[in-house]
């Protein structure tokens, strides 16, 4: 038997719908991606994967147009996307806490754990419904235990977390943010994460993503960014996913003491290939402490350099281009080796850094100290804290202080929602601006709640997770930062939207708590169960015999030779035996 | 005709190879594979846990039919020595965690409500697929269980249990439901064969590692990570299972004969009562693979119409070109003049309500009904 081929004409006749022939549409989705390697100052490396899809298209469409044909966009992002009527959403689990004082700043900061923030469209007539829902879709999606996402730790900010992306109304009702400090980041977090790029893990730069590596570091986030932006060519908004990753590698675990870094140290994978897909796909080496090559000696050489401003910071790069077959060289494969020369020395100090620890003794009452500090020399800025606090640690709100060089500094806005129990967490925003040089302390009293014995998770000794406190400021920039969004820049560099020259928005995330809850002890019930009736068996139980007891006398039935010598008396008529 | 008669007969012998193609009576396979255990000491039923999920996945059964339950990390735990692996032999041979795992119920969420409605399919209405048991009555799933258990339960994370009447309760209602055609039960736990001691369901099969009033042993402890790593019936039906390919022919019989008493110190026990087929014709594959059988058709089929070409956007005329613009990150000023947000009005609370009815009771009792003439 064989195959017939077939071929179906296009009819082509005139005045009906079907007539237009079938021209494919300009492709209107793009993929970049990139790896940014920052040596660090301690002798960890720090590497940043962002893949970036552009996609010209409208999910909120309904109907005819609605988007059915997807390409480089996840289709399952887009669906998503288009049911919940979602503007603006970024979702990221980490694990491992970001040490801003050896570290510096990360391009994308993240908590520790899971965090999500939806900006709802404003044509969107239930929040909290479409919010519930999409908690558990994206459970779905990315392996993880989202769903515990609900009332009582969602918030609803009302200055913090503004839109990232296109949108001229910015009412709050619209935005919910939620954090699962709890939340672990395994491989199986990673396996859908990977496969929503257009390559997969099997082109490209996701081949280095090696769970075994990756997991072994001292600090891992993977993210994922969905927001609409502006885009020159074209005269509606599009829509950008960034996948993000970003991975700190230890000196000691992962380097095994040696100053010497190579792309197979860190990933047990070279790269062989960029991702066919992908229009640009490059990988930039910061080398701004190195200009004369006496810190550190980067091979394979490459002649192409490039400058961008990124975080208040002109820094130099060395850029690979993976396109370019030559990259590769002979061997048809692209290894980075860093080896250290000489001693690195300090680092610059960051301008805004923040901690959070829990003071107090006992399991009644604590206090909570927020410290941020503010190492500009000259200059003071005003920072948004963010605080989401459980109900169940019960904040007084009067024994709220803020003090900076041991004054008190009274914050210019404050918003306070207070917690209900089992409902709604605490919110506590305030704007504050931090004098120059100077350490502010905010501090806040609680008290913690006992819970309902079916309310303890099933290892309560461990305690419980309060989520990190956010702090967004505008910090002065030393270099002048460009407001031209839509020029070529690098990823790394073009998240944020700038709006003005001299200073740049950076979010710092403080550690996340974790509280002892007085905790009962679960075998109570069974103790008190079996006590108690051995108690009511032996006490009531005897009282009741010594008064419903009678004794009576029973004569024991004699024995057989005994019964049958009456038997025979009793027929002679003689007296019977005793 | 010759060529007829040839024809006919043809037809025939392919209709009896095609008749017993169609012999047993699944078309899909799904797997529901539950950790219990939580803490780092029970790091042996992990793995014993993804070493049947490696083998499933292995023999075909994709992760959209696996509904992976553990109840705690052991993989990318701190106190894990090499994070994202999970070792199933000592001197870390065998890393049966993999490089493409996919949990459905992690951590807290494995609890035995959400055991028994991933069963049942009693879910909530926004549950995502990957945590549905989607079975239909053509299905035959493999149901493994491990953990720690004693006679007639099984512990869920050291705060619960599940016992084995509620468990033949809940396979009875998939048996009412026509969620299964025939259920595979597997289970590791001290006196395991008290767990499938009161199903009274059709078509059901278990497997236990120990009888009542025995303990399931754990295997051998690696000194590196420092725990057992484990169990010893799941280690010799690992070995077992490594040897199965999709073809084998490899059937129950065989099955029960894994890990007798000279290697697992308990032992074994197995119920087939309840099953309607012969264990010996059951192949291995009719539970832990995903044999799909392909029908095919000699019959050629026309698509009615063409495809419709995808309608073009005309350019920029149509759209409404709203003047978007960036918001600004974090506007000082606009803050600082923010105005309180209008709370929503709700209907007065229980104590407002209690004190109003309190003055008005008052009231009527004071001035009376007759003398509210007056007064209005």
């Amino acid at each position: 038997m064989q195959w017939q081929s077939t071929d179906v004409e296009v009819n082509r006749s005139d005045g009906t719908k079907n007539s237009e022939t079938f021209t494919p549409a300009p492709a209107k989705d793009q993929f970049q991606e990139e790896l940014v390697i920052r040596p660090l100052h301690s002798g960890d490396i720090y590497a940043s994967f962002q893949f970036r899809t552009l996609w010209d298209t409208d999910f909120l469409q309904e109907g005819q147009k609605k988007v059915s044909h997807y390409r480089l966009f996840p289709k399952s992002l887009g669906q998503v996307l288009s049911k919940f009527s979602v503007q603006e959403l970024h979702i990221s689990f980490t694990q491992g806490f970001w040490r801003t004082m050896q570290w510096g700043q990360p391009f994308i900061p993240s908590p520790p754990g899971a965090e999500l923030w939806v900006w709802f469209h404003h044509t969107v007539s239930d929040v909290d419904g479409n919010w519930k829902e999409l908690t558990n879709v994206l459970s779905g999606i990315f392996c993880a235990s989202l769903n515990f996402i609900d009332m009582t730790n969602t918030v609803q900010p009302s200055a913090s977390f503004k839109p990232l992306g296109l949108g001229n109304a910015t009412d709050h009702r619209f935005l919910r943010y939620a954090t699962l400090p709890r939340e672990i980041v395994c491989t199986e977090n990673l396996t859908p994460w990977k496969k929503l790029l257009p390559c997969g893990s099997k082109a490209g730069l996701a081949v280095l993503m090696k769970s075994e590596k990756l997991f072994h570091s001292s600090f891992h986030s993977q993210a994922v960014h969905i927001r609409p932006i502006c885009q020159a060519s074209f005269f509606s908004k599009s829509w950008e996913l960034r996948q993000t990753l970003n991975v700190v590698f230890d000196h000691y675990t992962s380097g095994q003491g040696k100053k010497e870094w190579s792309l197979f140290k860190m990933f047990s994978r070279t790269l062989t290939e960029a991702c066919p897909l992908a229009s640009s796909s490059k990988v930039y080496v910061d080398i701004t402490d190195n200009p004369e090559g006496e810190l550190f000696e980067l091979s394979p050489a490459t002649p192409l350099l490039s400058q961008a401003v990124v975080l208040g910071d002109r820094r130099t790069y060395s850029v690979y281009d993976l396109t370019r077959a030559e990259t590769f060289g002979q061997l048809r494969s692209f290894n980075l080796l860093l080896r250290w020369k000489g001693d690195s020395g300090d680092m610059l100090r960051p301008l805004l850094h923040a901690e959070r620890y829990v003071a107090g003794f006992g399991l009644q009452t604590g206090e909570i100290h927020t410290v941020i500090y503010n190492n500009h020399p000259y200059r003071a800025f005003p920072v948004l804290l963010m605080d989401s606090v459980p109900w169940y640690l019960q904040l007084y709100i009067h024994t709220l202080t803020v003090t900076s060089k041991s004054r008190d500094n009274k914050p210019s806005y404050i918003h306070y929602q207070p917690a209900k129990d089992r409902h709604r967490p605490h919110l506590l925003e305030m704007l504050i601006q931090l004098p120059p040089h100077s350490m502010t302390e905010v501090t806040v009293q609680f008290e913690r709640a006992l819970l309902k014995w079916t309310e303890y998770t099933p290892d309560p000794n461990h305690g419980f997770y309060v989520g990190s406190s956010v702090i967004s400021a505008l910090v002065p920039s030393m270099v002048a930062m460009s407001t031209n969004f839509t020029q070529d820049q690098p990823l790394f560099s073009s998240f944020v939207p700038v709006k003005e020259e001299s200073s740049y928005f950076v979010r710092v995330y403080t550690e996340p708590l974790l509280v002892n809850l007085p905790t009962p002890d679960f075998s109570m019930p069974y103790n008190v169960i079996c006590l108690t009736c051995t108690v009511v068996a032996v006490g009531y139980g005897s009282f009741y015999n010594l008064l419903t007891r009678t004794f009576q006398v029973d004569e024991p039935s004699p024995p057989l030779a005994k019964r049958l010598a009456n038997f025979i008396r009793r027929i002679r008529g003689v007296p019977l035996l005793a | 005709t010759d060529y007829n008669d040839l024809y006919c007969l043809f037809t025939l012998v392919q209709f009896t190879k095609a008749g017993q193609f169609f012999s047993s009576g699944h078309t899909n396979n799904w797997a529901v594979l539950v950790c219990t255990s939580r803490f780092w000491f029970n790091y042996r039923h992990v793995a014993n846990t993804l070493s049947v999920y490696r083998s499933v996945k292995r023999l075909g059964i994709p992760d959209s039919h696996i509904v992976l339950m553990l109840a705690d990390d052991m993989a990318c735990n701190y106190r894990n020595p090499k994070p994202a692996t999970v070792f199933s032999h000592k001197n870390m041979e065998l890393n049966v965690y993999g490089d493409d795992v996919e949990v459905d119920y992690r951590g807290y969420e494995v609890t035995v409500e959400n055991f028994l409605r991933v069963l049942t399919g009693r879910l909530p209405p926004s549950t995502p697929r990957s945590k549905r048991l989607l079975s239909d009555d053509r299905s035959n799933i493999l149901i493994y269980l491990t953990g720690h258990g004693g006679n007639g339960f099984l512990k869920f994370q050291d705060s619960e249990e599940i016992s084995n009447m509620e468990l033949a309760d809940a396979f009875e209602q998939m048996w009412q439901k026509r969620r299964y055609n025939e259920l595979l039960f597997i289970i590791d736990t001290c006196q395991g064969a008290s767990m499938y001691e009161r199903f009274y369901s059709p078509n059901l099969m278990a497997l236990a590692s120990s009888q009542v009033g025995e303990d399931s042993l754990s295997h051998q402890p690696d000194l590196a990570i420092g725990v057992h790593l484990m169990d010893k019936y799941t280690f010799y039906l690992l070995e077992f299972l490594e040897e199965v390919h999709p073809a084998s022919q490899a059937n129950m019989n065989d099955l029960f004969k894994v890990c007798p008493q000279s290697q697992c110190v308990s032992t074994p026990g197995h119920r087939t009562d309840l099953f309607q087929r012969d264990p010996g014709s059951v192949l291995i594959t009719d539970f832990f693979g995903s044999v799909r059988k392909v029908e095919i058709t000699k019959d050629t089929i026309n698509l009615t119409s063409p495809v419709e070409p995808p309608i073009q956007r005309s350019g920029s005329g149509d759209i409404q070109i709203e003047s978007l613009t960036y918001v600004d990150q974090l506007p000082v000023a606009e803050i600082i003049h923010q105005k309180p947000k209008q709370k929503d009005w709700h209907p007065p609370d229980g104590f407002i309500l209690g004190l109003w009815t309190l003055i008005l009771l008052v009231f009527f009792q004071t001035y009376g009904i007759k003398h509210l003439k007056h007064i209005f």
